[in-house]
């Protein structure tokens, strides 16, 4: 009798807890396909907002994507191999640097921001462009792919490895594309995914990198609470998780499949 | 490991000479050790952990840079400072380090690929080594697919598949089991001796290096303590630390007089009869022969017997200034207590110099 109390009330709170976390969420997105919020969903239900939101913020919609994607390139460019070089190498110094890496992490993002646009603000091209923006989420992102890459090859006795190509004779930029990477590659497809939605998502640094033409989807999402009926916003939220949450489900499923490289077949 | 076996040519001769290794910590790996291997030679690296043999296979596998004056030669080439993807060695690995992304084929046929082999000599070269080391029938299996042992035979073949001006082992039966072990063994060994290809081997068994080296080369806190056949290092070993390393010993401090040792249980005689003042005699426990009591030059009460299977070894005090370890055949039934006589061949007692321990 007492176990079951327990149960209930362990159950109960669970529930409170969880609802008071997803029923604001689902309130958001029930708001941005209501007629009139004021008046409640009895005014209906409709699309208009959303449609709104794609004709206004289309543009910044497509612009997350470019950046993300860019920010990708970059991160995959620096961070695999760096990743690859930590490993190797050890020792202190390579914590060191890992721990430089890792600093952008601790620092606010305005102030980050802030030391971009004192260095590099005054190159006016640059500055207007959306490669700015690139800029300020790859330094954020960048300590994501690193720890990740080098958690899997920590995981995978990847220098044995790396030696064992280099008995066979290839050379190290062999050994990379041979053999590190493929052996890296849950923990490339999670620091990958990991960066696409951070990047996706950023908002301290890109509120100060950003200029109005170069607008990404949260700080247009900032935009359009401060400028635009509540229902616009509440829309624009809608489109947000839309797509973000299927790449935080990949990106789960990744995380399942960690620890575990050469699992998946060729 | 059966099929044919292909001779090709028979490697290089290996020159270490005075290479030393520190690592950046400061911890000093390798006194500066000078060894010649020759051409075809299977030698053994044998010693406890950390005696610095897998720190002198790393070298000579051009893993680690020796420290400055240190060299290594390939039949006369200097290779110091050659990096190992051109060193042309094939390396077998404690953990084989197989690569994970690649089947059992792939993995044999890399070394190959990087050598610009065509398609076709590839797949002919690859069925030739998976019939050599016995593995038909698992090319496509992925790596995680495999057991132990057919690991260690496609490290073997991979290694190998390159044609190696030297082949390295670096410990590559550790990881199994006692009884695949001992197979694997006597595959090796026929292996390397079909090959004919130098090899060095490292292992802290010391039956291993027995069974496999034409030379074996005790190491001992990153110095070589002792060169020699696996008979000299068993029967001749250099000092007490190589005669205790390598198999069972019963050493002895003990005075000498006119060639004879006068123990308490009575004396022995060595082949030298002139050797006269203190000395560290050693004799292994198979040496020693269990006779009768009575009218024996040396006798001993039995202290314990254990019975290891093809033999039994006993435990004599009372002969020796220390309790003697003897190997006593089945037919000879001994119980504790017993008094019995102890007869050894005086070629059989060798002689350590008194302080090398």
């Amino acid at each position: 009798m007492a176990k079951r109390t327990i149960f209930v009330a362990q159950l109960a709170f669970t529930l409170t807890v969880a609802a008071f976390l997803i029923v604001p969420a689902v309130l958001s997105m029930l708001a941005g396909v209501t007629a009139n919020y004021f008046a409640g969903v009895r005014s209906g239900l409709t699309l208009q907002w959303v449609v709104e939101v794609w004709q206004l913020y289309s543009e910044t919609i497509f612009r997350s994507v470019l950046v993300a994607l860019a920010t990708l390139a970059v991160t995959l460019f620096c961070g695999v191999p760096a990743a690859y070089a930590l490993h190797l190498r050890g020792g202190r110094l390579a914590r060191l640097v890992e721990e430089v890496i890792t600093l952008p992490l601790a620092i606010p993002g305005l102030a980050l921001a802030l030391a971009i646009l004192l260095t590099y603000g005054g190159y006016a091209g640059f500055r207007r462009s959306w490669l700015f923006i690139l800029v300020g989420h790859a330094i954020f992102t960048l300590p994501f792919m690193v720890r990740s890459v080098m958690a899997v090859l920590a995981a995978s006795d990847v220098k044995t490895l790396d030696e064992g190509a280099a008995s066979l004779g290839a050379s190290p930029w062999q050994r990379f594309r041979d053999v590190i990477v493929p052996n890296a590659r849950p923990g490339i497809l999670a620091g990958s995914l990991m960066v696409v939605t951070l990047s996706l998502g950023e908002f301290n640094l890109t509120l100060m990198l950003h200029t109005p033409l170069t607008k990404t989807l949260p700080v247009g999402l900032a935009d359009s609470y401060a400028s635009m009926r509540l229902e616009v916003a509440s829309a624009y939220t809608l489109v947000f998780f839309i797509m973000i949450i299927p790449l935080l489900i990949s990106m789960q499923v990744f995380a399942g499949h960690r620890g575990a490289p050469g699992r998946s077949r060729r | 490991m059966s099929g044919s076996v292909e001779r090709g040519d028979h490697g290089v001769a290996v020159r270490v000479e005075r290479c030393a290794k520190t690592f950046a910590d400061g911890t000093r790996a390798l006194e500066p050790v000078t060894l010649a291997i020759a051409q075809g030679e299977t030698v053994v690296l044998l010693g406890p952990s950390g005696c610095g043999k897998t720190t002198l296979l790393r070298t000579i596998a051009g893993l680690e840079t020796p420290d400055p004056g240190g060299r290594i030669l390939f039949n006369d080439a200097d290779v110091t400072a050659v990096p190992i993807e051109r060193r042309n060695v094939g390396m077998v690995f404690q953990s084989y380090a197989l690569f994970p992304n690649m089947d059992v084929a792939d993995n044999i046929g890399y070394g190959l690929k990087i050598r610009r082999v065509g398609d076709k000599e590839r797949r002919e070269r690859i069925a030739e080594l998976v019939a050599l080391t016995g593995i038909g029938g698992l090319e496509h299996r992925r790596i995680d697919q495999l057991s132990g042992g057919q690991r260690q035979r496609v490290a073997l073949a991979r290694a190998i598949a390159i044609r190696p001006s030297v082949l390295l082992l670096d410990e590559p039966l550790t990881a199994l089991d006692a009884a695949l072990r001992e197979r694997l063994r006597g595959e090796l060994n026929r292996l390397l001796r079909a090959l004919g290809i130098t090899a060095i081997y490292v292992t802290h068994d010391q039956s291993e290096a027995m069974a496999l080296g034409d030379r074996v080369v005790v190491m001992r806190k990153g110095a070589i303590a002792q060169v020699g056949t696996p008979r000299e290092i068993y029967f001749a070993p250099a000092n007490r630390f190589v005669a205790e390393f390598v198999g069972i010993a019963n050493i002895i401090e003990a005075y000498c007089k006119g060639g004879v040792l006068e123990w308490p249980g009575g004396a022995l005689s060595l082949a030298n009869g002139a050797t006269n003042g203190p000395v560290l005699a050693m004799i292994r426990p198979e040496s020693i022969r269990i006779v009768a009591a009575e009218g024996a030059r040396l006798a001993g009460q039995v202290e314990s017997v254990s019975f290891v299977g093809d033999r039994q070894r006993a435990s004599i005090n009372g002969a020796a200034p220390k309790s003697l370890a003897v190997d006593v055949p089945n037919s000879i039934a001994v119980k504790v207590g017993d008094r019995v006589g102890l007869a050894v061949d005086p070629t059989a007692i060798c002689l350590l110099p008194g302080d090398a321990a």
